[in-house]
């Protein structure tokens, strides 16, 4: 039985535990609407991207010339894995889910004889997979300092996987990252890069009335420079959704930790309550009834009777 | 005046611009285009250059723009630029000074990843410079 002081002593702790995750959690809600409007802000280029891409790879399927970033190398060997997790924790069980989802999928490909390669990107995710996978990481990208992440931290991604890939270096990229559904549900998602996903680029062509495009310079051309560029396009929209998702894990998880806090005080209050009307009361007017008088006060360690006083 | 183009001026982090206009010239990578309301199905990629829009009664706007492309369907002309910025904000006396900087950097630079970084930012401020 914990003395009156230590309980005094722990409700004023857990008390000040309340107040930081409820900060925490007012802070989440903030970013949270601000990552949402950037992600919507987003929305307008990734939109058309798809669009023309589709337009452009409809009438490029099949052919030889297609370039390698849209019809693959070839071949299924070696798989690059980008893993994209925040770089903070607190967030429930946000970043362990990405990271299970990628972990299942690489043990999936090494179990077939293929030969992974790591990328992580946010501090979180390389510390869950670096126990496992250590000598697999590649490179690990780190956004801490940035307050908000921009297009620019996309494209340094895409630059990277986008070296790696004109160096031969793998012949399949996923990437794995977290949809940002609501504030309670955000669920971890794969996105093939390369080859580019037919599925992604499933978007409705424009209506040209009849009319075809005329292209300058020729379809070839512009869909081998869009193609690098679609790349940082889908990264960009996948670290906007991680953003969101991080704050909306954050936002239940302190929410959850709030409430949990006002459950711990409301039940040391009661027994610290009990406990301060034991240690008063005169032994014979015992709340619970109890006759044996001399037992009960015997009870009572010394220490707390001063507390009377 | 013919009829007004709508015109959107897209970034990957936001919209830009998007409104009716009379005429925009676009940096296509084949040559510069004047696109006016009602214009054919065009599909270019862009060369970094200046983008000027043109409405009635009012300046001429004028943009750098680098890395994306264009399209123009029957429903307008939309420009999809990776980076834009609009040459009212732009300072001659401040930009040389961040030529200056850039160049620094890449002597300096230690590391590959490093020089690279920065010869691409100094690349970047030289093009500016240039649309001036």
């Amino acid at each position: 039985m914990a003395s009156l002081k230590d309980l005094r002593n722990r409700i004023a702790s857990v008390k000040a535990t309340q107040k930081i995750t409820k900060a925490m959690q007012m802070v989440a809600a903030a970013k949270l609407r601000r990552a949402q409007d950037a992600a919507e802000a987003a929305r307008p280029y990734a939109e058309r991207m798809d669009r023309v891409l589709a337009n452009l790879s409809t009438g490029m399927a099949g052919r030889d010339d297609a370039p390698a970033l849209l019809a693959g190398t070839g071949s299924d060997q070696v798989h690059l894995v980008i893993v994209a997790t925040a770089d903070r924790g607190l967030c429930g069980g946000f970043n362990s889910s990405i990271a299970r989802l990628a972990r299942q999928r690489i043990v999936k490909l090494i179990g077939e004889g293929k030969t992974v390669k790591i990328v992580t990107v946010g501090r979180k995710g390389r510390d869950t997979l670096k126990r496992d996978f250590g000598d697999r990481i590649v490179k690990s990208f780190e956004f801490t300092g940035i307050r908000q992440i921009g297009f620019a931290q996309a494209e340094e991604i895409a630059r990277t996987v986008l070296d790696m890939f004109e160096a031969g270096e793998f012949d399949v990229a996923t990437l794995f990252y977290s949809k940002f559904v609501n504030v309670v549900s955000q669920i971890p998602t794969t996105q093939q890069l390369v080859p580019a996903s037919v599925a992604a680029l499933d978007a409705e062509g424009a209506d040209l009335g009849g009319a075809i495009y005329e292209y300058e310079p020729d379809e070839g051309e512009i869909l081998k420079e869009l193609l690098p560029r679609n790349l940082a396009v889908q990264i960009f929209r996948a670290l906007l959704e991680n953003v969101a998702g991080e704050f909306g894990a954050k936002m239940s998880a302190m929410d959850n930790a709030t409430r949990n806090a006002g459950d711990m005080i409301k039940k040391l209050n009661i027994t610290y309550n009990r406990s301060r009307s034991r240690a008063f009361s005169s032994p014979v007017d015992w709340p619970d009834g109890s006759e044996n008088a001399a037992r009960q006060k015997s009870n009572v360690p010394h220490g707390k009777m001063k507390e009377r006083t | 005046m013919a009829e007004k183009l709508n015109f959107d001026l897209v970034s990957p982090e936001r919209l830009l611009l998007s409104e009716q206009v009379d005429m925009v010239t676009v940096p296509g990578a084949d040559g510069d285009m004047g696109i006016m309301g009602g214009h054919a199905p065009v599909m270019a990629t862009l060369r970094p250059g200046v983008i000027g829009v043109e409405t009635e009664g009012q300046p001429e706007r004028r943009y750098f723009v680098r890395g994306g492309f264009v399209e123009v369907t029957l429903a307008g002309l939309t420009v999809l630029a990776e980076h834009t910025v609009p040459l009212a904000e732009l300072d001659s006396a401040a930009l040389e000074r961040e030529i200056a900087d850039a160049q620094e950097d890449v002597a300096d630079a230690k590391t590959d990843e490093k020089r690279r970084i920065a010869q691409e930012k100094l690349d970047y401020l030289t093009q500016l410079r240039q649309a001036l």
